[in-house]
């Protein structure tokens, strides 16, 4: 099997190592060979942070690099239009619809630009945005939105919901588990 | 079993599995979670040390006594441990003992971007470099069978992409190792009649490394089927050949970096139509195979600034990569920014206020340099701050001293400020130094150190008194403050500032990020109230935001901390609670 490439994106903070933990776990079970990058220290603080998982038969590097990501997972909108030339011709963003302002923002020295679900779109890419936050504080913690987009990725994946649940079992607390599997259960739902 | 391991613990298995009983090290991206994950098998002692040429000594003495030991550091931290470096290489070793250093290539997390390879050459010090994290436990291993056989210390070199990749391993059981510790005056005391002796015995050693290299396991000979070209390369940079060019063409790839075989290179280079080295910074194997005639094509083609990837790789050789979709947009960038809540803000906002001179240091307080805070002048490595500030001020005859500072971390002051600050007293200039202590090593994830009062393991450990530190070496003035508190933090450091004799002032509040801080009740911004003076902009605090004219406070991010509170000429900040 070729390669296949999933870059998870967001704000230092936000929980993308849970997510590609998860991620990960399952591939395992599965038999791939796999490498999961991520990049600790400076990016943590607040910063731009993305993590690489890749998988197949036989995976080398261990980043992902521009036009080759299947999918990118984002956890916050700038992040997702950041990363956008990482995806292959043919892939797909998911995407949390959520805006947090980066420093520059905030400060002024730069603006937070408008309407980016459109210009991801009108640039060819095939973008699924979800308002993940809402998803996950209904499933009881603003927290989870990092699983409510990995049931939105599982659409994607030949895995079953009770091979991705016992993935989310052995990445979690068991007090988190149910509330969890109740934000994989609503990014799943997503059309 | 199979499992997924990242490539820093899969060095904690690897030194586990190979009978190490003894680990000294001092943090640093991208090493730390060495140190982290070999403190979690029992069998192994593990320590914080204050810095890494007390983690190396310290791991030094434990293979001196009989024992396989390990530091690890990140690349700068090798700079700190170089003085032992050089000498245990004389020394050689009784039990095993491995170096990690981890370079940081593309300087995600560090302040130049070193190749350490140049350590193993200058110290005569064999190095392994894995490329994966399967290659991270078996190198270990090899580690220290080399040490031994060898009587040598081993540098293992880690860099970002193998210490921050997971990959997947299978795991295998410890083997106790230890060797009874016998007296030899002549092998380990180092004084010039003894060193002119073991100096042959150096150099004896790495030709007998380099026949070894010859047909080392760990250097492999990959066929290809297509000769125009071979590929000399290792470590990650192997990754990214293999990624482009599969098994197209033959690829030399060199386990062991330091020393590199001579006559493998020369038949692999005849055996091919032309040589190609792909490395990471510096030119370090295409130097080798220049030294033995080659003329290998490497940083006409490769930067030696940056790290590597796939399409780099592809272009050098001009195969067309993908390119991305762009955006009609201009994306800002997204710099790392201290925390909401973050101790160090305040005392930052307050030096930038009274333009003040920063000297600064390495850690997360060096983020007080960004906008809008912009409090700080030069930053150099761990401890400059100190020192640097003492010639700072004795070059003007302390002209300067009245208007600038050092500012440092707790655990950076203990790494190697202590002696900048015995400088300050002893060599007498007029100097204010800030010590931030955070009770914690923030930057590089939480770590414990000699001021917090626990050890690696998460035991209570001695609790360096800072204040009767200052005051042991020679600092009598020495204050407290609580940098949440905007106006002690001025008027304190206006004092200092002031005084006609050296002082230390201790910023004193835990991390916010620390599990046991209680955070307050997020605040709320009174919209009647705000009138959009945006003092409280000031202070680049990542909860608070313009919308609309109007402050606005993330409730998600505000620890209640009320230092943008004090700038509020409106009162228009209110906990949530009386917003409401």
């Amino acid at each position: 099997m070729e390669t296949k490439n999933v870059m998870i994106v967001g704000v230092g903070g936000q929980g993308s190592l849970l997510a590609s933990k998860l991620l990960g776990k399952l591939l395992l079970t599965k038999g791939y060979d796999i490498k999961v990058s991520e990049v600790h220290g400076m990016s943590q603080r607040g910063g731009s942070v993305v993590t690489y998982v890749r998988f197949g038969d036989k995976v080398y590097s261990p980043i992902i690099d521009k036009g080759e990501a299947d999918f990118i997972v984002s956890f916050e909108m700038l992040e997702a239009a950041r990363y956008t030339e990482f995806l292959k011709p043919d892939g797909k963003i998911i995407t949390n619809t959520q805006q947090i302002n980066p420093m520059p923002v905030i400060t002024g020295a730069a603006e937070y630009p408008a309407e980016l679900e459109e210009k991801i779109k009108s640039a060819g890419v095939d973008l699924v945005a979800v308002d993940a936050l809402s998803l996950a504080e209904q499933a009881g913690s603003a927290k989870a939105v990092n699983i409510v987009l990995m049931g939105i990725l599982s659409k994607y994946f030949d895995f079953t919901v009770d091979e991705w649940n016992e993935a989310i079992e052995s990445s979690v607390p068991p007090k988190f588990l149910e509330l969890n599997k109740k934000a994989f259960a609503l990014g799943r739902e997503v059309k | 079993m199979k499992t997924l391991m990242l490539g820093n613990e899969a060095v904690a298995r690897g030194l586990y599995e190979a009978g190490c009983s003894f680990v000294s090290s001092y943090p640093g991206t991208p090493s730390t979670e060495i140190t982290e994950y070999v403190a979690k098998y029992s069998e192994v002692y593990a320590e914080w040390a204050p810095n890494e040429k007390v983690a190396m000594e310290s791991a030094f003495g434990a293979a001196l006594a009989g024992k396989r030991s390990f530091c690890g550091m990140k690349h700068v931290g090798l700079n700190v441990a170089a003085d032992p470096l050089f000498t245990i290489s004389y020394t050689g070793v009784n039990a095993g003992m491995v170096i990690a250093v981890a370079d940081d290539a593309g300087m995600h997390s560090s302040q130049n971007e070193q190749d350490s390879r140049h350590y193993a050459l200058s110290s005569k010090i064999p190095m392994l470099e894995p490329a994966d994290s399967a290659e991270a436990i078996a190198f270990t291993k090899l580690a220290y069978e080399i040490s031994e056989k060898f009587d040598t210390p081993v540098l293992l070199k880690m860099c970002t992409r193998v210490s921050h990749s997971q990959s997947v391993v299978e795991q295998g059981d410890r083997v106790e190792a230890s060797k009874p510790y016998e007296k030899n005056p002549g092998k380990y005391i180092m004084m010039p009649g003894n060193a002119k002796l073991r100096h042959p015995v150096v150099e004896k050693r790495t030709k007998d490394l380099t026949e070894y290299a010859e047909t080392a396991p760990i250097n492999v000979i990959e066929k290809g089927e297509d000769k125009k070209m071979g590929i000399i390369t290792s470590s990650t940079s192997y990754q990214y050949v293999k990624e482009v060019f599969g098994d197209k063409y033959p690829v030399f790839k060199l386990g062991l970096i330091w020393p590199m075989p001579e006559k493998a290179i020369l038949d692999f280079a005849a055996s091919v139509e032309s040589l190609v080295v792909v490395e990471e910074l510096d030119s370090f194997i295409e130097t080798h195979c220049r030294n033995l005639g080659l003329n290998p094509k490497g940083k006409e083609i490769f930067s030696n600034i940056g790290e590597i990837s796939q399409n780099i790789v592809a272009e050098k050789f001009g195969i067309d990569t993908n390119s991305g979709a762009t955006i009609d947009a201009v994306i800002p960038n997204r710099p790392p920014v201290m925390c909401a809540g973050c101790p160090h803000r305040g005392l930052f906002y307050t030096l930038s206020k009274n333009k003040v001179t920063v000297i600064g240091d390495i850690g997360c307080y060096t983020l007080g340099a960004v906008a809008p805070l912009n409090a700080i002048d030069a930053v150099v490595c761990m401890g400059a701050s100190i020192s640097g500030l003492h010639g700072f001020n004795k070059s003007q005859d302390d002209a300067s001293s009245g208007k600038s500072v050092a500012v440092i971390g707790d655990s950076t002051f203990m790494h190697s400020g202590m002696t900048g600050l015995v400088n300050i007293a002893y060599n007498n200039s007029n100097s204010t130094v800030i010590i931030l202590d955070n009770s914690i090593t923030g930057m590089t994830g939480h770590q414990q150190n000699p001021t917090t009062g626990y050890n690696l393991k998460g035991d209570p450990a001695s609790k360096i008194d800072l204040e009767a530190l200052c005051r042991a070496v020679g600092i009598n003035r020495v204050r407290v403050v609580d940098p949440y508190d905007l106006a002690e933090c001025d008027t304190v450091i206006k004092e200092e500032l002031a005084a006609d004799e050296p002082s230390v002032i201790i910023s004193r509040r835990p991390c916010a990020l620390l599990k046991y801080v209680k955070h307050n009740k997020p605040l709320a911004v009174d919209a009647d109230k705000c009138r959009s003076c945006k003092m409280c902009m000031k202070i680049g605090c990542p909860a608070i935001s313009m919308q609309n004219g109007k402050a606005v406070i993330d409730n998600t991010l505000c620890t209640g901390c009320g230092v943008c509170e004090q700038l509020c000429k409106f009162d228009a900040f209110k906990s949530s609670k009386e917003a409401n």
